[in-house]
């Protein structure tokens, strides 16, 4: 049996058989209760939604640099260092060129 | 005054869902006619069809128009039926003992002289049908769409969502599929 010619003769029986196009009775009205039974999209719960994740991942974010800024504070925190950083801060207004009164 | 099919559409998409009846009764029997050549059973066509247009419906807010309606239509359409035939994959073997007296002289008189078995045969129009079946989805989706209903390559790729070059590899082993379904039966006979 030649297969390659069977092929081409069965493709060639199915181009011949066009299906039916034929629609049932009233088949609309059935899609449109179909679609008017089905619940609308609450656009409040949608916002909510979106919000709800938003808050998430800024939480997220927020925990994440508090590590981060907690680590790194950490390991740099060295007593001479802070002595000096806080005499510097709390003598910045004062210029040490001027006379005291 | 009857409306244009721009006019429904966008009446719909203000929030007049009744004027997509008139869509529905318009395209429907294309609808239909796609359908059946993918279902196996006359309800399973209503099914597919239903879920085409409630697809549509949902959708309707990503049709540009571009291109006519009835383009978009048909890509909803074949994306559908190609995942009705995913959802009901069945066994794939065709043995020639599954095959009824008709089918069975028929491809008794091809075997002994191909021109006594016309294409246009009764039988020969359900082997072809009982050998779709047997198809993988891709295989009968591509099948159907390039070699049954003709359409050109950048065609499928359009309805089906897929490369151009992936239709041609489809192509090819939708083919060698149907080969080996074949080869397989015709040796089911003869041995």
């Amino acid at each position: 049996m030649n297969i390659a010619e069977l092929q081409m003769k069965l493709l060639a029986a199915a181009r011949a058989d066009a299906p039916d196009d034929r629609v049932p009775c009233a088949f609309e009205k059935r899609v449109m209760a179909l679609l008017a039974s089905r619940p609308g999209v609450n656009q409040s719960a949608l916002w909510v939604s979106g919000l709800w994740r938003a808050a998430v991942s800024c939480a997220a974010i927020v925990l994440l640099l508090g590590i981060w800024v907690s680590f790194n504070s950490t390991t740099s925190l060295n007593p001479a260092d802070l002595a000096w950083n806080f005499e510097n801060t709390l003598l910045a207004s004062v210029d040490q060129n001027e006379p005291v009164p | 005054m009857e409306r244009t099919e721009a006019e429904l559409i966008a009446a719909v998409l203000r929030g007049d869902a009744a004027s997509f009846e008139p869509l529905i009764r318009k395209y429907s029997p294309r609808v239909f006619a796609v359908a059946r050549r993918y279902a196996r059973r006359e309800s399973e066509v209503e099914d597919i069809s239903q879920e085409v247009w409630l697809k549509a419906f949902e959708r309707l807010s990503g049709y540009r128009g571009e291109a006519p309606f009835e383009h978009w239509l048909m890509r909803v359409t074949v994306r559908t039926c190609y995942d009705f035939l995913r959802a009901h994959q069945r066994n794939r073997e065709l043995s020639f003992s599954d095959l009824n007296a008709a089918e069975t002289d028929w491809l008794e008189r091809f075997s002994a002289r191909p021109e006594t078995a016309p294409e246009n045969a009764e039988a020969a129009k359900l082997l072809v049908r009982r050998l779709l079946e047997k198809l993988s989805p891709p295989a009968r989706l591509v099948i159907t769409l390039l070699e049954i209903e003709d359409h050109p390559v950048k065609e499928v790729a359009r309805l089906t969502g897929w490369s151009v070059p992936l239709v041609k590899v489809r192509a090819f082993r939708a083919r060698a599929e149907m080969r080996k379904i074949l080869t397989k039966m015709a040796k089911d006979k003869y041995l």
